[in-house]
């Protein structure tokens, strides 16, 4: 039977093509490569230690849950706060009692239990047509009003950043008003939710949409870029809430995997990422907001002016997550 | 057969089939399992819209590649009009570009930011999308012509066949009875070919049901994206489980109405070869009509969008021409090589117990072997990881026994996971491949064979090889290029930190940036030419 014999020795060859875990840290990132990479290189040249960095869009919590203890990931970045809080509910994070880190984060931007750290935060903004609307003085909640009926623009809602909008708006409103809401934000869309935040703006100044929702780094990030500069020039960039409880916030965040083969070397790389360089590496290069209250945004987003925040521990979202999720689906706002 | 084949060679083909039915099996197992109400909630609120989007996707496309496909195959396989030879060939190049390409490129054109509306809008002065109707290119009726022009091939390619492989006389018959060529396509070369475009269309509809990237692009949920979305948004493997049943519950139900359909049809198939002399001479304003409709279909479902791939690939060239891509690149063709030497390796022994065994049952590996295929790429991902996890677990337990270091993951964390599926999911198009051409070796072969003293072994390598080697070439092209093309699965059972062509171009595409992945998709799209390219020659040369 020598096929048979084939067929093993091809299936070994497959095998042995697969790295072995060394002795370095391994980093699951929802977060992106450009924006990660050169932070953890710092980190190398500062310690000596390795980082194997790997990336996905989606589905990080789910492998983790699924290699259990065999898996080899110390730390996981995230891109916004569900996924931590997915972490942390799948079981999957070990608490950091760290003072470093807690001296560097504010209370209100981790877990009260240490599980996970916020590590940047990001407003969920309005953009106007500068042409049609002008800079606006919005709430989240008029965006399901009459007047904008045919005029928003929005990608899906099942987005984990629009699905913590909507827990934010349960926080406070209570589930039944958030869905009266989410139903009059869906009857007024001038297309059914699709692509990513940059499209809404395109779509904006295009003249599909006169509002569109979207991640504040956003608009820093389209400035930057030759070909979409043109498309953040068209809008303004709105604070929602000003006059009363404060945009709504979410944060990029970091968790200890509960398995994680090096700890100690993982909390290195944790501290690390809330030090003053880190901290500004990200103001820097993805123009978000740092949590570290002295470091300072970037000069660009900086001129976008001083905005109130959403003072909802972020934690408190938690709480809302799946019941936001499951609104979303109620209400059909994708169909 | 009369041939005493030893009882090792079968137990070999049960224990491939039982390997490869592992998936399908433990996804079933899964769906059984309770779960917090993740599936009540899904079922009272969109499942119903899910269902029925799935379901009218499968007819849209069906329909759709069918009106598409029959009209250019009938061209081609009877009619004589300039160009024939090329389009004949030529009409199958869609089958190379992965639907989600196409899809970009006609979003990035038709959508309202896009140059063909932006000329409306300057030429009637249109200032905004109230002004005007306009189709929305990202809809379900989109995605459907989207997949109709990728996927006609498919029933092109056998509807060509069939109708080049209908027996002349009975078309001459229906002539001379009177018939206008009009009538005889309808009454009696259409109907002739319905086995051949049932086929066809089961193919497409399996295909649609499989799509993944298009539909998640252009936001039409069906099941294939609820699957992804139950287990990665929900977190629940059980909810995604119980949805992956519902749709084999759709696709088998459609291969099993597609059997019923095609068994009644086939004696009427008799092939006397089609001498060029039988095709319709077209003339005038016919023989054009003939070759603008090739033409066009060629153009919107592969020119167009070619072209336009390759100006982004030209523009964004020192872009992507860097290490990652040729990593990437290695990737997909290791993965796909691999692949394909296992299939043939696995056909090839479950094809020859099947053809040479005395016993009646010897053909069930096989044809359990086959159902692989109907898994769409999100399932067979679930139906994979399931029974792999328990393995590298029960690996690990093995060497903490003992006392030792355990390998770690060792199968889910490495590409076996990878070649596993994918395997599983294309095995049934090397072992179609394999079963037509064991049809054209006159068992009398192996009875000479056999009656000079050859063993089984002999009579495989000796015998069998030499005359398969064109059916053997056929099937692992295949598999290589539905390999390099895979992506649902993909997606979900690549190591971390493992990319392959698909998967890099699929990042672009779903961040509506398809210009930076524009040369990995254009490798694609080549790599799968070739094949294409050889396999048609193959076909044709054996008629």
């Amino acid at each position: 039977m020598k096929m048979v014999q084939g067929t093993a020795i091809l299936g070994l060859a497959c095998l042995a093509s697969s790295a072995m875990a060394d002795e370095a840290l391994t980093v699951y990132s929802y977060r992106q490569a450009f924006l990660v990479e050169p932070i953890l290189e710092q980190f190398t040249q500062n310690t000596g230690i390795k980082v194997n960095v790997v990336f996905a869009k989606d589905g990080i919590a789910e492998r983790i849950e699924r290699e259990g203890r065999l898996s080899p990931v110390d730390v996981v970045l995230t891109s916004d706060f569900s996924r931590l809080m997915e972490l942390v509910e799948k079981d999957l994070v070990s608490p950091v009692n760290n003072d470093v880190i807690n001296s560097n984060i504010p209370e209100v931007y981790r877990s009260p239990t240490n599980d996970w750290y916020a590590l940047t935060m990001r407003v969920r903004n309005v953009y106007s047509s500068k042409e049609r609307t002008g800079k606006i003085d919005i709430d989240y909640e008029d965006l399901a009003k009459p007047e904008y009926k045919g005029k928003i623009c929005t990608r899906s809602g099942k987005h984990p950043y629009n699905v913590a909008l909507v827990a934010s708006m349960i926080a406070h409103h209570g589930e039944a008003e958030t869905k009266t809401w989410l139903s009059g934000v869906k009857a007024n869309l001038a297309r059914k939710p699709q692509g990513n935040d940059r499209d809404q703006v395109l779509a904006v100044k295009e003249g599909m949409c006169d509002v569109a929702i979207g991640n504040s780094y956003y608009y820093g990030n389209m400035m930057m870029d030759e070909n979409q500069k043109s498309w953040a020039e068209a809008v303004e960039i709105n604070f929602p809430n000003q006059a009363n409880r404060g945009a709504h916030i979410n944060v990029s965040g970091m968790a200890l995997a509960k398995f994680a083969p090096s700890k100690d070397n993982a909390i290195k790389l944790m501290e690390f990422l809330t030090s003053n360089v880190a901290q500004q590496a990200y103001a820097d290069v993805n123009m978000e907001y740092p949590v570290k209250a002295d470091v300072k945004p970037s000069k660009l987003v900086a001129s976008w002016g001083d905005f109130k925040a959403d003072s909802l521990p972020i934690y408190k979202l938690a709480e809302n997550h799946q019941a936001a999720v499951k609104l979303l689906d109620e209400v059909k706002f994708d169909l | 057969m009369i041939l005493g084949l030893s009882r090792s060679w079968s137990l070999t083909g049960y224990l491939i089939a039982a390997v490869i039915t592992l998936p399908l099996i433990a996804l079933i197992v899964q769906a059984t399992f309770p779960d917090e109400a993740v599936f009540k909630h899904l079922f009272d609120t969109v499942l119903p819209t899910y269902i029925a989007n799935s379901l009218l996707l499968m007819l849209l496309v069906g329909i759709g590649s069918l009106v598409i496909a029959v009209p250019a195959a009938w061209f081609v396989a009877r009619c004589e009009f300039p160009g024939r030879r090329y389009f004949q060939w030529l009409l199958l190049l869609p089958l190379a570009m992965p639907a989600y390409i196409v899809a970009y490129v006609y979003t990035d054109m038709l959508d309202y930011a896009g140059p063909v509306q932006r000329v409306l809008r300057d030429l009637f002065q249109w200032s905004s999308p109230h002004d005007y109707y306009f189709p929305a290119i990202r809809s379900l009726g989109g995605a459907a012509i989207m997949l109709s022009l990728v996927l006609f091939p498919y029933i092109y390619l056998l509807a060509r066949t069939a109708f080049m492989e209908q027996s002349s006389s009975l078309l001459h018959a229906s002539r001379i009875m009177g018939s206008s060529p009009w009538r005889s396509f309808w009454r009696v070369a259409l109907p002739m070919s319905r086995p051949a475009l049932a086929v066809g269309v089961a193919l497409v509809a399996m295909e649609t049901a499989a799509d993944y990237a298009t539909v998640s692009y252009f936001a039409v949920p069906t099941l294939t994206t609820a699957v992804y979305d139950t287990w990665l948004g929900y977190g629940s493997l059980t909810a995604a489980a119980k949805l992956s049943a519902i749709m084999l519950l759709v696709i088998f139900t459609m291969v099993g109405v597609e059997r019923f359909a095609r068994r009644k049809q086939e004696l009427f198939q008799k092939q006397s070869a089609l001498s060029d002399n039988d095709r319709y001479r077209l003339t005038g304003i016919k023989s054009f009509a003939a070759w603008a409709y090739c033409s066009a279909l060629l153009l919107f479902a592969f020119l167009l969008p070619f072209i336009i791939l390759s100006a982004y690939a030209i523009d964004y060239f020192d872009q992507s021409w860097d290490d990652r891509f040729w990593q990437y690149s290695w990737n997909s063709l290791y993965i796909a090589v691999l692949v394909s030497l296992i299939c043939l390796l696995l056909a090839l022994i479950l094809m020859f117990v099947r053809r040479v065994s005395p016993r009646q049952s010897d053909s069930l590996p096989s044809r359990l072997s086959s159902t692989g295929y109907a898994l769409p790429g999100t399932v067979l991902a679930i139906g994979v990881l399931v029974p792999l996890t328990y393995l590298d677990f029960a690996v690990n337990d093995i060497y903490d026994w003992f006392g030792a270091r355990g390998p770690g993951l060792f199968f889910t964390g490495s590409v076996f996971a990878l070649v596993f599926a994918f395997t599983v999911r294309f095995l049934a198009i090397a072992i179609g491949s394999l079963e037509s051409s064991y049809k054209r070796i006159s068992p009398s072969l192996d009875m000479a064979s056999i009656t000079m003293g050859q063993k089984p072994k002999q009579l495989l390598m000796r015998v069998h090889l030499p005359l398969l080697r064109k059916g053997l070439l056929a099937g692992a092209l295949l598999v290589f290029i539905e390999s390099m093309k895979e992506l649902p699965a993909a997606l979900l059972l690549r190591p971390i930190g493992f990319e392959n062509l698909a998967t890099y171009v699929f990042q672009f595409v779903s961040d509506e940036k398809l210009e930076h992945g524009a040369l990995a998709a254009i490798v694609i799209v080549f790599v799968g030419l070739i094949p294409l390219i050889y396999l048609n020659r193959s076909l044709e040369h054996t008629r």
